[in-house]
């Protein structure tokens, strides 16, 4: 594979640069929005791992890869399931069934239900980000 | 032997273009699909799951065993991939 696929061209690779944070950005609105307005983890993760393949077309792989490392990608990948599992035994622990948020547990139920709704969404949105960037880096080989 | 399983195709085709016409209306409020579980996700969204976009509370929260299996299925893909092209 070529270093980038648009070689050294100034304004490929500067604007990428550019509006790499801001997709970043956006992806992090839509994760957190995601239980207000239209939204959620999955369109986020990918909205975010949609930044770095920007960043690897057009900035070439190795570039993408130093801002986003193995050791990095490699916990994230998993911890979506781990996350999503634990809130739900944490559910049974607070007295209700496997994923019955609306425990009243410190706060009203209802509360409680949106805070870990939250959390199952963020944690849905790391392992979708990690995962597509990760098959991305394998498809495009090295 | 061609000729079956193009009458075959044909008729299934016929058949299916005929079960179109008795489809519901596109945002019918009495098809079957707005009369069932959707009035009480409306209702009871709020005051159940504290949240108030009403796919994120079906999706996480209703039906949480399912969106599980999803997650688990892109985590179990992202394997596959790895284990067949490597980890680069």
């Amino acid at each position: 594979m070529p270093e980038s696929l648009f070689g050294e061209d100034v304004i490929v690779r500067t604007i990428a640069r550019i509006v790499a944070p801001f997709i970043q950005l956006f992806g992090l609105y839509v994760l957190m929005h995601g239980h207000i307005s239209p939204g959620g983890g999955f369109q986020a993760g990918v909205i975010i791992a949609s930044s770095f393949i920007l960043l690897a077309l057009a900035l070439g792989l190795p570039e993408s890869k130093e801002r986003f490392k193995k050791t990095i990608r490699l916990p994230m990948e998993s911890s979506g399931p781990l996350i999503y599992a634990s809130i739900g035994v944490t559910c049974i622990l607070a007295g209700g069934y496997y994923l019955q948020y609306g425990m009243a547990f410190l706060f009203p139920p209802h509360v409680v239900s949106a805070i870990l709704i939250s959390a199952v969404e963020i944690g849905i949105g790391i392992t979708v980000m990690a995962m597509i960037v990760t098959i991305f880096y394998s498809m495009a080989g090295d | 032997m061609k000729v079956i399983p193009s009458m075959l195709i044909l008729l299934v085709g016929v058949m299916l273009a005929v079960a179109v016409t008795g489809m519901p209306e596109f945002g019918d409020p009495n098809a079957p699909a707005n009369t069932h579980v959707v009035p009480y996700y409306k209702e009871h969204c709020l005051e159940e799951t504290g949240v108030t976009e009403i796919v994120t509370a079906i999706v996480v929260s209703y039906r949480g065993y399912d969106t599980f299996g999803e997650v688990t299925v892109i985590f179990t893909a992202g394997t596959g991939v790895i284990a067949l092209l490597g980890r680069k």
